[in-house]
């Protein structure tokens, strides 16, 4: 184990950036630069996405219908939905993130299939392409696309189906091309429980991927064939059942909702550690407790359609089965503060929004087991309360995870480091208004304000108005968290290869890294959580 | 691996790394492929559950409309796959041994059988249309044209990866101790072959 390179002995220093024009991006097979692609694209996503929930905001400022008619509101929270889960939370940290730093974490110098990894972002790029395409008759579906009504829409639901089924064939390669990688280009030495936790995340990410997905796809070819063919699967007309649309929707799209939530516990795993200056507690149970969720995640899809007309033990089963998919989360959630506990801790951003991270978390994982017990879901479906428990958990979770992988790793990709002091404001910001915004949707959820529509009973304006201000100050904060890192991007001060003196082995790759990642295979002795003991 | 001054890599080309590791690069073809079969179970899995869903809701149905398919075309075409299955392990044996043109000669017979069967299966349909039989006229025929007709794009979309063998050989890229693309198109179509196995009694067959 040699010290740390220094990014000076690199030569130009721009490291895989050395190369500059459009080709050297769109035919490049270089792991880090597919996930640089990933990373833009779904970032600018994720702001478009952003953009249609603050005029749905606007809109809710008032009881009544002021701004857009009732059809343009539900074009725009089906925008809202469709782009943030299909174009931002399912590919950025997996395809981003985990394209970059799976194979600096592994200490290989590309993934298994490096064709492969670049035709997945092309595909992916052909998805949201058809999916802007079929704006021209735009969706008013909701992101759940139920039938018999998106059989029927007048919408382009057709284009969209093909679109997504492309997106669900980019995310399919790119879990296939993680799981060959994790298997067969570790590092001499690099057993699988010495491997960093965020790689075990993506290794059950990835499996969800690969057993999911193509059961999505085919659902939206048969959504397809259902407008196009008159096929009768769903249309109880013609002897089909609608429910079974939901059940093979669900069967993918419950189990994603950990492909969205996976990858972000494993940035977690990887920076409490970091900034506690302490080994991870209980590694082995975080690592397995991946899996259980990927695996048990399959079998609770069910809970989204109490109300849906399933049999009452159909029901209690999966009523059953969702407190024990709690189970495994709880674990994560007891290890992350078990390492707190008597560490060294420091408030550098990444922390910051990990720590936001298992705050918000708490409180979105606690509120769904009263969606998934039979008796309150049935008063809570299709309110204010699922909406703030989902953004709890994918906004407050995931989108944390995302912005603290992206702090964390943002001096190894660029090479730059973060005004640290305006990331900390604009994590203030987020954080407060993040809090305002969804916080007050428990409440008029409770209270017994249905989702989805433009329009509400005048009691529920106070809680309304407090959470679009909210929107604001959290929109604003997002805005500052940009500027900061596209300044960090064009005159950030030079990074050193090891700014967090972390100990996984993407840290010994300069800042950026070398196209090859590393001039020798690293030989690994140990696992990377030795913090506090000897060196680090 | 790293002896002497390293060739400076580019972002358009793979690194030299363990991908060139021959042994490496094998195992994870493999293990690539078949994790890709395990999405093809799913995606078409999809197809049988609905399949199941219907079947126990409309026995009847699926009694009287099963016997409109041509059973004798149906075993015909099951001959033409197993049989050209056949031709494929006998083509990666042959590439293993060194034996190129072979393998080619066999690779060329399981595409003929492959476009035998896709011919069959068009005159099934133009019998089917003709006897106003289309996917939107009842259940039977809706889980009918979808599976097969899914099958059958996976049936072309084999033809071209069995193609694509033949030109590296053609262009001498294969030999004994490098046949992977063979190897691999060959499991793919092998699950191409055997969805079809599944495909042939679940609808032909059992009333």
């Amino acid at each position: 184990m040699e010290g740390v390179e220094r990014p000076e002995a690199e030569g130009n220093g721009r490291g895989y950036l050395a190369e500059r024009g459009w080709r050297s991006w769109a035919f490049t097979l270089d792991h880090k630069r597919v996930g640089a692609m990933y990373l833009w694209t779904t970032i600018f996503f994720f702001l478009v996405g952003g953009v249609f929930a603050l005029l749905l905001r606007l809109e809710l400022l008032s009881p009544q219908a002021r701004y857009f008619s009732n059809h343009t509101y539900n074009v725009f929270f089906t925008l809202h939905g469709s782009m943030m889960i299909f174009l931002f939370i399912i590919p950025a940290i997996p395809s981003g993130l985990g394209n970059f730093f799976i194979p600096l974490q592994l200490g290989a110098r590309d993934v298994a299939f490096p064709r492969l990894n670049l035709a997945s972002y092309w595909v992916f790029a052909a998805g949201f392409l058809v999916v802007i395409g079929s704006l021209v008759a735009p969706m008013d579906t909701g992101w759940t696309f139920y039938t018999p009504y998106s059989a029927k829409s007048a919408a382009a639901v057709t284009t969209l189906s093909l679109g997504i089924f492309l997106l669900g064939m980019s995310s399919i390669l790119t879990g296939l091309n993680f799981i060959v990688t994790i298997h067969k280009l570790r590092a001499p030495g690099m057993t699988w429980y010495r491997m960093p936790l965020f790689l075990w995340g993506m290794y059950a990410t990835s499996i969800i991927q690969v057993i999911a997905t193509p059961v999505v796809g085919v659902t939206f070819l048969l959504l397809a064939a259902e407008r196009v063919f008159g096929v009768g699967f769903f249309d109880p007309s013609k002897g089909g059942d609608p429910v079974l649309f939901q059940h093979f929707f669900w069967f993918y799209s419950h189990p994603v909702v950990y492909v969205m939530i996976l990858p972000a516990m494993g940035i977690v795993s990887e920076v409490i550690p970091v900034f506690s200056r302490k080994p991870i507690f209980g590694y082995k149970a975080i690592a397995w407790s991946s899996m259980a969720i990927a695996l048990g995640g399959f079998l609770v899809w069910g809970h989204h359609m109490f109300t849906s007309g399933m049999s009452p033990l159909a029901n209690t089963i999966f009523s059953l089965m969702t407190f024990f998919v709690a189970v495994p989360t709880a674990v994560k959630v007891f290890n992350w503060t078990a390492t707190l506990y008597r560490g060294s801790i420091t408030f550098e951003a990444p922390m910051l929004y990990a720590l936001t991270f298992i705050f918000l978390f708490i409180v979105g994982g606690l509120t769904g087991p009263f969606l998934g017990a039979l008796a309150t879901n049935v008063q809570l479906h299709d309110t204010y309360f699922v909406v703030a428990h989902f953004h709890y958990t994918m906004m407050g979770g995931t989108v944390m995870g995302f912005f603290a992988g992206l702090h964390y790793w943002f001096p190894k990709m660029t090479g730059k480091m973060l005004n640290e002091k305006v990331a900390r404001v604009a994590w203030a910001l987020i954080f407060v208004g993040f809090n305002v915004t969804f916080f007050t949707m428990f409440i008029v959820g409770v209270r017994g304000m249905p989702r989805r529509y433009a329009e509400y009973l005048p009691k529920f304006q106070v809680e309304n108005v407090v959470s679009t201000i909210g929107a604001a100050v959290l929109a604003l904060g997002i805005l500052v968290m940009c500027w900061n890192l596209f300044q960090g991007l064009r005159k950030g001060a030079p990074a050193p290869a090891n700014p967090w003196r972390a100990l996984s082995l993407e840290w010994r790759a300069a800042s950026p890294p070398e196209t090859e990642n590393f001039h020798e295979i690293p030989v690994v002795t140990e696992g990377p959580y030795g913090y506090g003991t000897k060196k680090a | 691996m790293a002896t002497g001054p390293r060739r400076r890599e580019t972002a358009m080309s793979v690194p030299a790394t363990e991908h060139h590791d021959p042994a490496v690069a094998f195992e994870s073809a493999k293990l690539g492929v078949w994790t890709f079969l395990a999405t093809e179970v799913l995606l078409f899995g999809a197809l049988f559950t609905a399949y199941t869903v219907f079947r126990m809701k409309y026995p009847e149905m699926f009694r009287v409309e099963h016997a409109k398919l041509d059973r004798v075309l149906g075993a015909v075409n099951t001959v033409v796959l197993i049989t050209s299955s056949l031709m494929v392990v006998l083509g990666v044996d042959a590439i293993k041994r060194g034996k190129a043109r072979l393998l080619e000669a066999y690779f060329g017979a399981t595409i003929l059988l492959a476009a035998v069967f896709l011919f069959v299966k068009y005159t099934e349909y133009a019998a089917k249309f003709h006897h106003g039989l289309y996917p939107r006229t009842n259940l039977f025929f809706s889980l009918y044209f979808m599976m097969t007709g899914l099958h059958g794009i996976h049936v072309l979309i084999g033809m071209g990866l069995l193609s694509y063998v033949i030109v590296l050989s053609r262009r001498g890229r294969l030999s004994a101790s490098y046949s992977t693309p063979a190897e691999m198109s060959g499991l793919y179509w092998h699950f191409v072959d055997l969805v079809w196995i599944y495909l042939f009694p679940l609808l032909y067959l059992i009333g």
